[in-house]
């Protein structure tokens, strides 16, 4: 489970992300939509403990991911949107530092990395050197890397990005089956992505939740899309709005001196 | 500390696979042995010298421990202050580039861990590098009647400066995510500790006593001369320890930026 209350992030004084409030239950796969820089990647490294918030809380598991930071960290499995892979490396050897970075003890280091080669279908580049892989394989082998040790979380930002059609239907079925008991969060903009792989959907934008649905909640006929832009349009909306006020008291303003 | 020998390791077998190890070791290596080379013919040619001058005792002055071994060690520290840089340079900086940074800081691993295993990864390669330079003594006491003592504490010297070199090199190397400025600050760093006493070689004050004190060479010249002291022991640790936690504080502070 993963609980983010009222998390705000500034760098400098630039507000990255301002009091965002969300929840996924256990089991569920929760989208994490919004426009490019609307704060996703930010909130979900400080939700992976990679940084921590200027204010607000992280639950994951009942676990403060500041306080309790290494009980924390230890269920979670993080993949950035750039695969975190040593270029040097072979793909079983960074994944076995993968595992046993996490905490796997010897015994259990094989039979994880054997599955995870297994699931993730890696098991013809399993000798290959990272930095020769496509990039495809890399996400595959990041991903293969953030599940070794079986965590009940799943923090992944933008897993589908830059791969081929083909490979895309294979993540998205990876993920699925990943799902089930595990607490999965995703980032994305492509939309049907949500649809098809999602049961809750955050919309995110300028820094703050503008939407938080379950997908089976949202009115029936409407698109994901039309959910998308409306929620983010009428954020625009207010903002024209104010705008155009503020153009009118200043003509007013001028007009009234003249 | 079990997870900082795990991070020692992965970053062991990146020296030798990149293979910036092997380059290292050779030049280190290669550098050492052409000094080793000229410094031998020097004491060759001085004492062919006081034979032919019949003067012996000029030539029971003559001394293998002064005229090659020291020599030899202040010029393969300097070539340290050259090479050390490159050898830690990438440690956080090349993280920091290729994003594996996010890897290691949201795994269940405490900093510390992470500045530990990549201290213990570039000690091991320098305590190689200046094991295999112990051939040069070997090669005299298998010729020669050296000192061994006097030899041995002047590599152990050798051992502590390097590893003092390479916790200033972490330090550099934690704070930006460029590998070149991060070498040139290190060998910035490095040089400035070795000619820090130049303005009080001849004053007295306690500014003067207090930047002896902190010239990296002076304590290194103690130990070349075979007094081991725990003045120039707890120097040397020292400057590891705080650079050290420097490095740790600077990569903590990734977090809260």
């Amino acid at each position: 489970m993963i609980e983010v209350k009222n998390l705000t992030k500034m760098y400098g004084n630039f507000v990255a992300v301002n009091n965002v409030s969300f929840k996924a239950q256990k089991g569920q796969i929760l989208g994490f939509l919004g426009p490019n820089g609307a704060g996703k990647t930010t909130t979900m490294r400080i939700i992976s403990g990679y940084m921590p918030a200027t204010s607000g809380t992280v639950l994951v598991d009942d676990l403060d991911i500041f306080t309790q930071s290494l009980e924390a960290r230890r269920r979670i499995g993080y993949l950035p949107e750039n695969p975190p892979l040593y270029n040097e490396m072979r793909v079983e050897a960074y994944l076995r530092f993968a595992g046993r970075l996490r905490g796997l003890a010897r015994g259990e280091l094989e039979p994880a990395l054997e599955h995870v080669i297994d699931v993730c279908g890696l098991k013809e580049v399993s000798s290959r050197i990272c930095g020769q892989l496509s990039k495809g394989y890399r996400q595959r082998v990041g991903l293969a890397g953030a599940i070794i040790h079986d965590p009940q979380v799943l923090i992944l930002d933008e897993p589908t990005i830059g791969l081929d059609p083909r490979q895309i239907r294979d993540i998205r079925a990876l993920i699925r089956e990943l799902g089930g008991q595990r607490t999965i969060v995703l980032s994305t903009h492509i939309l049907p992505e949500v649809s098809q792989i999602c049961d809750k959907v955050v919309i995110i934008n300028e820094g703050h939740v503008v939407l938080e649905e379950a997908l089976d909640a949202l009115p029936a006929g409407t698109s994901l899309e039309d959910v998308f832009l409306s929620a983010i349009a009428r954020e625009r909306g207010h903002e024209d709005i104010e705008a155009e006020q503020e153009l009118e008291e200043v003509s007013a303003g001028r007009s009234s001196a003249q | 500390m079990r997870n900082a020998l795990v991070i020692a390791g992965r970053e062991i077998a990146a020296y030798f696979v990149q293979p910036i190890a092997y380059v290292v070791m050779t030049v280190f290596l290669l550098l050492g042995g052409w000094f080793f080379f000229a410094l031998l013919r020097r004491f060759d040619l001085v004492q062919q010298m006081y034979l032919a001058m019949q003067n012996p005792a000029a030539l029971q002055r003559m001394n293998l421990n002064q005229m090659v071994i020291e020599p030899l060690l202040h010029n393969m520290a300097i070539v340290l202050v050259i090479l050390v840089p490159a050898i830690t340079m990438r440690s956080f900086a090349e993280e920091k580039r290729a994003g594996t940074y996010e890897l290691l800081l949201t795994a269940p691993v405490r900093t510390g861990e992470v500045v530990a295993g990549k201290f213990i990864a570039a000690a091991v390669l320098i305590l190689v590098m200046v094991a295999l330079a112990s051939i040069f003594p070997l090669i005299l006491v298998l010729f020669g009647n050296p000192e061994i003592g006097v030899m041995a504490s002047g590599y152990l010297g050798l051992a502590f400066l390097g590893l003092a070199f390479v916790a200033v090199g972490l330090f550099t190397s934690s704070v930006t995510q460029n590998q070149i400025i991060a070498a040139i600050s290190c060998f910035g760093a490095l040089l400035l500790l070795y000619v820090i006493s130049w303005p009080a070689e001849t004053g007295g004050g306690s500014f003067s006593q207090l930047l002896r004190y902190l010239s990296l060479p002076e304590h290194f010249a103690t130990m070349v001369r075979g007094l081991i002291s725990t003045k120039d022991i707890i120097y040397f640790l020292s400057v590891i320890a705080v650079a050290l936690f420097l490095t740790q504080r600077s990569v903590e502070s990734v977090r809260w930026r």
